[in-house]
Protein backbone atom coordinates (compact mmCIF):
# COMPACT_ATOMS: atom_id res chain seq x y z
CA UNK A 1 0.00 0.00 0.00
CA UNK A 2 2.64 2.70 0.71
CA UNK A 3 3.74 2.29 -2.74
CA UNK A 4 0.21 3.41 -3.47
CA UNK A 5 1.00 6.48 -1.74
CA UNK A 6 3.69 7.18 -4.14
CA UNK A 7 0.97 7.50 -6.92
CA UNK A 8 -0.92 9.94 -5.01
CA UNK A 9 1.67 11.75 -4.15
CA UNK A 10 2.75 12.28 -7.57
CA UNK A 11 -1.46 12.66 -8.51
CA UNK A 12 -1.47 15.28 -5.95
CA UNK A 13 1.93 17.37 -7.39
CA UNK A 14 0.27 17.08 -10.69
CA UNK A 15 -2.80 18.39 -9.86
CA UNK A 16 -1.02 21.31 -7.74
CA UNK A 17 1.58 21.76 -10.28
CA UNK A 18 1.49 20.68 -13.49
CA UNK A 19 -2.06 21.53 -13.89
CA UNK A 20 -0.57 26.02 -13.96
CA UNK A 21 0.96 24.40 -17.53
CA UNK A 22 -2.35 23.03 -19.08
CA UNK A 23 -3.25 24.15 -22.39
CA UNK A 24 -6.61 26.89 -21.90
CA UNK A 25 -7.43 25.79 -25.25
CA UNK A 26 -10.88 24.48 -25.62
CA UNK A 27 -10.80 20.89 -25.85
CA UNK A 28 -11.62 18.67 -29.19
CA UNK A 29 -15.33 18.44 -28.39
CA UNK A 30 -15.63 22.04 -27.45
CA UNK A 31 -13.82 22.56 -30.93
CA UNK A 32 -16.18 20.64 -33.02
CA UNK A 33 -18.75 22.39 -31.11
CA UNK A 34 -17.75 25.99 -32.04
CA UNK A 35 -16.83 24.86 -35.41
CA UNK A 36 -19.83 23.72 -36.21
CA UNK A 37 -22.59 26.35 -33.93
CA UNK A 38 -23.64 24.41 -31.76
CA UNK A 39 -21.10 25.37 -29.00
CA UNK A 40 -23.57 27.95 -27.58
CA UNK A 41 -26.33 25.29 -26.43
CA UNK A 42 -23.91 23.73 -23.79
CA UNK A 43 -23.11 27.30 -22.30
CA UNK A 44 -26.50 26.73 -19.67
CA UNK A 45 -24.81 24.53 -17.23
CA UNK A 46 -28.06 22.80 -15.19
CA UNK A 47 -26.70 23.22 -11.72
CA UNK A 48 -26.13 26.47 -11.64
CA UNK A 49 -24.18 26.25 -8.68
CA UNK A 50 -20.80 24.44 -8.70
CA UNK A 51 -18.43 24.53 -6.06
CA UNK A 52 -15.01 24.96 -8.12
CA UNK A 53 -16.12 26.17 -11.54
CA UNK A 54 -13.62 24.99 -14.51
CA UNK A 55 -11.18 24.22 -11.81
CA UNK A 56 -10.85 27.26 -10.18
CA UNK A 57 -11.93 28.35 -6.31
CA UNK A 58 -13.71 31.47 -7.39
CA UNK A 59 -12.52 33.70 -4.14
CA UNK A 60 -8.85 33.32 -4.36
CA UNK A 61 -8.37 36.14 -6.89
CA UNK A 62 -4.42 34.88 -7.28
CA UNK A 63 -4.93 32.69 -10.75
CA UNK A 64 -2.22 29.74 -9.40
CA UNK A 65 -2.92 29.25 -5.83
CA UNK A 66 -6.95 28.93 -7.08
CA UNK A 67 -6.03 26.25 -9.55
CA UNK A 68 -3.97 24.38 -7.37
CA UNK A 69 -6.13 24.48 -4.44
CA UNK A 70 -9.05 23.22 -6.75
CA UNK A 71 -6.40 20.37 -7.89
CA UNK A 72 -5.69 19.57 -4.65
CA UNK A 73 -9.16 19.58 -3.48
CA UNK A 74 -10.45 17.73 -6.52
CA UNK A 75 -7.81 15.06 -6.03
CA UNK A 76 -8.44 14.39 -2.67
CA UNK A 77 -12.38 13.91 -3.00
CA UNK A 78 -11.79 11.63 -5.73
CA UNK A 79 -9.58 9.59 -3.80
CA UNK A 80 -12.31 9.26 -1.10
CA UNK A 81 -15.32 9.53 -3.12
CA UNK A 82 -13.88 6.23 -4.82
CA UNK A 83 -12.37 4.17 -2.03
CA UNK A 84 -15.73 4.89 -0.33
CA UNK A 85 -17.61 3.86 -3.04
CA UNK A 86 -15.68 0.81 -4.18
CA UNK A 87 -15.29 -0.49 -0.65
CA UNK A 88 -19.22 -0.25 -0.42
CA UNK A 89 -19.11 -2.41 -3.44
CA UNK A 90 -16.66 -4.71 -2.42
CA UNK A 91 -18.71 -5.49 0.96
CA UNK A 92 -22.29 -5.54 -0.66
CA UNK B 1 -14.80 15.34 -24.40
CA UNK B 2 -17.23 15.64 -21.30
CA UNK B 3 -20.78 16.77 -22.86
CA UNK B 4 -22.46 19.29 -21.02
CA UNK B 5 -25.80 20.39 -20.36
CA UNK B 6 -27.77 21.08 -23.47
CA UNK B 7 -25.84 19.52 -26.44
CA UNK B 8 -28.43 16.15 -25.64
CA UNK B 9 -32.38 15.85 -25.76
CA UNK B 10 -34.63 14.04 -22.71
CA UNK B 11 -34.38 10.78 -24.80
CA UNK B 12 -30.59 10.53 -25.33
CA UNK B 13 -30.46 11.53 -21.74
CA UNK B 14 -32.69 8.32 -20.54
CA UNK B 15 -31.38 6.02 -22.52
CA UNK B 16 -27.83 6.83 -21.81
CA UNK B 17 -28.69 6.95 -18.48
CA UNK B 18 -30.68 3.86 -18.08
CA UNK B 19 -27.77 1.94 -20.25
CA UNK B 20 -24.78 2.89 -17.85
CA UNK B 21 -27.04 2.67 -14.67
CA UNK B 22 -27.28 -1.40 -16.20
CA UNK B 23 -23.45 -1.27 -17.43
CA UNK B 24 -22.31 -0.54 -14.12
CA UNK B 25 -24.62 -2.43 -12.10
CA UNK B 26 -23.17 -5.73 -13.95
CA UNK B 27 -19.42 -3.88 -13.36
CA UNK B 28 -20.20 -3.81 -9.75
CA UNK B 29 -21.07 -7.65 -9.41
CA UNK B 30 -18.27 -8.46 -11.68
CA UNK B 31 -15.69 -6.06 -10.03
CA UNK B 32 -16.67 -7.82 -6.66
CA UNK B 33 -14.96 -10.83 -7.59
CA UNK B 34 -11.64 -9.30 -9.03
CA UNK B 35 -11.23 -7.02 -6.02
CA UNK B 36 -9.64 -8.23 -3.33
CA UNK B 37 -9.51 -5.80 0.42
CA UNK B 38 -6.34 -4.90 -0.81
CA UNK B 39 -6.84 -3.49 -3.90
CA UNK B 40 -9.39 -0.82 -2.67
CA UNK B 41 -7.35 1.94 -1.41
CA UNK B 42 -5.23 1.35 -4.75
CA UNK B 43 -8.19 1.89 -6.48
CA UNK B 44 -9.07 5.04 -4.54
CA UNK B 45 -5.53 6.34 -5.70
CA UNK B 46 -5.49 5.17 -9.31
CA UNK B 47 -9.17 7.47 -9.63
CA UNK B 48 -7.64 10.21 -7.97
CA UNK B 49 -4.46 10.49 -10.15
CA UNK B 50 -6.63 9.92 -13.46
CA UNK B 51 -8.56 12.47 -11.64
CA UNK B 52 -4.91 15.23 -11.39
CA UNK B 53 -4.20 13.83 -14.87
CA UNK B 54 -7.44 14.92 -16.55
CA UNK B 55 -6.58 18.77 -15.76
CA UNK B 56 -3.27 19.07 -17.22
CA UNK B 57 -4.62 19.93 -20.94
CA UNK B 58 -2.36 19.47 -24.29
CA UNK B 59 -2.50 21.84 -27.07
CA UNK B 60 -2.64 19.49 -29.89
CA UNK B 61 -3.38 21.40 -33.30
CA UNK B 62 -4.39 25.06 -34.20
CA UNK B 63 -6.57 26.05 -31.24
CA UNK B 64 -7.43 22.84 -29.67
CA UNK B 65 -6.28 20.80 -26.75
CA UNK B 66 -6.63 17.17 -25.49
CA UNK B 67 -6.65 15.88 -22.13
CA UNK B 68 -5.88 12.07 -20.66
CA UNK B 69 -9.05 10.05 -20.77
CA UNK B 70 -7.35 7.46 -18.37
CA UNK B 71 -9.79 4.34 -19.13
CA UNK B 72 -7.25 2.66 -20.95
CA UNK B 73 -4.86 3.23 -18.14
CA UNK B 74 -7.04 1.91 -15.21
CA UNK B 75 -8.29 -0.79 -17.93
CA UNK B 76 -4.51 -2.27 -18.17
CA UNK B 77 -3.84 -1.97 -14.65
CA UNK B 78 -6.84 -3.47 -12.75
CA UNK B 79 -9.15 -5.01 -15.54
CA UNK B 80 -12.68 -3.20 -17.31
CA UNK B 81 -15.20 -3.99 -14.78
CA UNK B 82 -12.73 -2.13 -11.55
CA UNK B 83 -11.98 0.53 -14.54
CA UNK B 84 -15.37 1.41 -15.22
CA UNK B 85 -15.90 2.08 -11.61
CA UNK B 86 -13.06 4.12 -11.01
CA UNK B 87 -13.76 6.09 -14.12
CA UNK B 88 -17.36 6.56 -13.44
CA UNK B 89 -16.49 8.18 -9.54
CA UNK B 90 -14.01 10.48 -11.48
CA UNK B 91 -16.37 11.71 -14.01
CA UNK B 92 -19.43 12.20 -11.09
CA UNK B 93 -16.78 14.38 -8.70
CA UNK B 94 -15.93 15.77 -12.02
CA UNK B 95 -19.73 17.05 -12.87
CA UNK B 96 -20.65 17.63 -9.39
CA UNK B 97 -17.95 19.86 -8.08
CA UNK B 98 -16.23 21.10 -11.34
CA UNK B 99 -19.07 21.86 -14.05
CA UNK B 100 -17.16 19.59 -15.86
CA UNK B 101 -19.66 17.56 -18.03
CA UNK B 102 -23.55 18.07 -17.47
CA UNK B 103 -25.55 16.69 -14.48
CA UNK B 104 -28.30 15.94 -17.71
CA UNK B 105 -25.00 13.88 -19.61
CA UNK B 106 -23.45 12.24 -17.27
CA UNK B 107 -25.25 9.05 -18.22
CA UNK B 108 -23.72 9.47 -21.47
CA UNK B 109 -20.47 10.33 -20.26
CA UNK B 110 -20.09 7.48 -18.07
CA UNK B 111 -21.72 5.36 -20.58
CA UNK B 112 -18.73 6.78 -23.32
CA UNK B 113 -15.89 7.36 -21.25
CA UNK B 114 -16.32 5.25 -18.34
CA UNK B 115 -18.08 2.04 -19.62
CA UNK B 116 -17.11 1.54 -23.41
CA UNK B 117 -13.49 3.60 -23.11
CA UNK B 118 -12.42 0.95 -20.81
CA UNK B 119 -14.07 -2.42 -22.23
CA UNK B 120 -12.44 -1.49 -25.89
CA UNK B 121 -9.24 -0.97 -24.27
CA UNK B 122 -8.93 -4.23 -22.41
CA UNK B 123 -10.35 -5.99 -25.49
CA UNK B 124 -7.75 -4.04 -27.68
CA UNK B 125 -4.98 -4.39 -24.89
CA UNK B 126 -5.72 -8.10 -24.03
CA UNK B 127 -5.74 -9.00 -28.03
CA UNK B 128 -2.39 -7.47 -29.16
CA UNK B 129 -0.69 -8.69 -26.10
CA UNK B 130 -1.35 -11.87 -26.81
CA UNK B 131 0.26 -11.71 -30.85
CA UNK B 132 3.54 -11.97 -28.84
CA UNK B 133 5.81 -9.59 -31.38
CA UNK B 134 8.61 -7.61 -30.36
CA UNK B 135 7.28 -4.55 -28.43
CA UNK B 136 3.65 -6.38 -28.50
CA UNK B 137 3.63 -4.74 -24.58
CA UNK B 138 4.16 -0.94 -25.78
CA UNK B 139 1.80 -1.19 -29.23
CA UNK B 140 -1.25 -3.02 -27.23
CA UNK B 141 -0.70 -0.39 -24.70
CA UNK B 142 -0.84 2.52 -27.02
CA UNK B 143 -3.44 1.14 -29.33
CA UNK B 144 -6.03 0.47 -26.71
CA UNK B 145 -5.40 4.31 -25.16
CA UNK B 146 -6.13 5.46 -28.89
CA UNK B 147 -8.83 3.22 -29.67
CA UNK B 148 -9.91 3.83 -26.43
CA UNK B 149 -10.49 8.25 -26.72
CA UNK B 150 -11.61 6.92 -30.74
CA UNK B 151 -14.43 5.07 -29.32
CA UNK B 152 -15.73 7.62 -27.22
CA UNK B 153 -15.58 10.37 -30.02
CA UNK B 154 -17.70 8.30 -32.22
CA UNK B 155 -20.56 7.59 -29.43
CA UNK B 156 -20.39 11.12 -28.49
CA UNK B 157 -20.99 12.27 -31.87
CA UNK B 158 -24.12 9.29 -32.27
CA UNK B 159 -25.64 11.10 -29.30
CA UNK B 160 -25.30 14.57 -30.86
CA UNK B 161 -26.63 13.36 -34.00
CA UNK B 162 -29.83 11.35 -32.14
CA UNK B 163 -30.13 14.14 -30.02
CA UNK B 164 -30.51 15.83 -33.21
CA UNK B 165 -27.79 18.66 -31.83
CA UNK B 166 -25.31 18.02 -35.28
CA UNK B 167 -26.08 15.86 -37.90
CA UNK B 168 -24.16 12.79 -38.09
CA UNK B 169 -22.63 13.25 -41.36
CA UNK B 170 -21.57 16.49 -40.33
CA UNK B 171 -19.87 15.66 -36.99
CA UNK B 172 -18.45 11.98 -37.01
CA UNK B 173 -15.49 13.38 -39.28
CA UNK B 174 -14.17 16.14 -37.47
CA UNK B 175 -15.17 14.28 -33.87
CA UNK B 176 -12.93 11.38 -35.08
CA UNK B 177 -10.11 13.79 -36.85
CA UNK B 178 -9.74 15.58 -33.76
CA UNK B 179 -9.82 12.63 -31.49
CA UNK B 180 -6.97 10.64 -33.19
CA UNK B 181 -4.99 13.58 -32.90
CA UNK B 182 -5.71 13.79 -29.29
CA UNK B 183 -6.10 9.95 -28.65
CA UNK B 184 -2.15 10.15 -29.62
CA UNK B 185 -1.31 12.13 -26.48
CA UNK B 186 -3.66 9.61 -24.87
CA UNK B 187 -1.25 6.41 -26.10
CA UNK B 188 2.00 7.87 -25.34
CA UNK B 189 0.84 8.99 -21.72
CA UNK B 190 -0.76 5.82 -20.94
CA UNK B 191 2.59 3.97 -22.05
CA UNK B 192 4.51 6.10 -20.06
CA UNK B 193 1.94 5.58 -16.91
CA UNK B 194 1.41 2.06 -16.91
CA UNK B 195 5.24 1.51 -17.21
CA UNK B 196 6.31 4.26 -14.40
CA UNK B 197 3.63 3.05 -12.18
CA UNK B 198 4.02 -0.41 -12.62
CA UNK B 199 8.05 0.04 -11.84
CA UNK B 200 6.52 2.02 -8.94
CA UNK B 201 4.51 -0.88 -7.64
CA UNK B 202 7.39 -3.65 -9.07
CA UNK B 203 5.15 -5.75 -10.95
CA UNK B 204 5.28 -7.92 -14.17
CA UNK B 205 2.98 -6.89 -16.65
CA UNK B 206 1.11 -10.03 -16.12
CA UNK B 207 0.25 -9.78 -12.27
CA UNK B 208 -2.51 -6.68 -12.55
CA UNK B 209 -4.23 -8.46 -15.63
CA UNK B 210 -7.12 -9.77 -14.63
CA UNK B 211 -6.99 -12.34 -17.43
CA UNK B 212 -4.86 -15.35 -17.31
CA UNK B 213 -2.34 -16.51 -19.34
CA UNK B 214 -5.71 -17.96 -22.02
CA UNK B 215 -7.59 -14.62 -22.08
CA UNK B 216 -9.98 -15.90 -19.75
CA UNK B 217 -11.31 -13.45 -17.05
CA UNK B 218 -10.24 -14.10 -13.68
Amino acid sequence: MNRWAVILFLAIIIAALLSQYASPLPDGLERVAEDLGFLEKGESPVLKFSPMPDYTITTINNEKISTAIAGITGTLITLAFAWGCIKLIAKG
Amino acid sequence: MHIPDGFLDAKTVIVTSAASLAALKYGMTKAKKELGERDIPSLGVMAAFIFAAQMVNFPVMAGTSGHLLGAALAAILFGPYSASLVLSTVLIVQCLFFQDGGITALGANILNMAVAGTFVASIVYNTVKKLRFTGSEMTAIFLSAWLSVLTGAFLTSFELAISGTVSFNAVIAPMILVHAVIGIGEGIITCVAVAYIRRILDIKPQAFANYNERGEAR
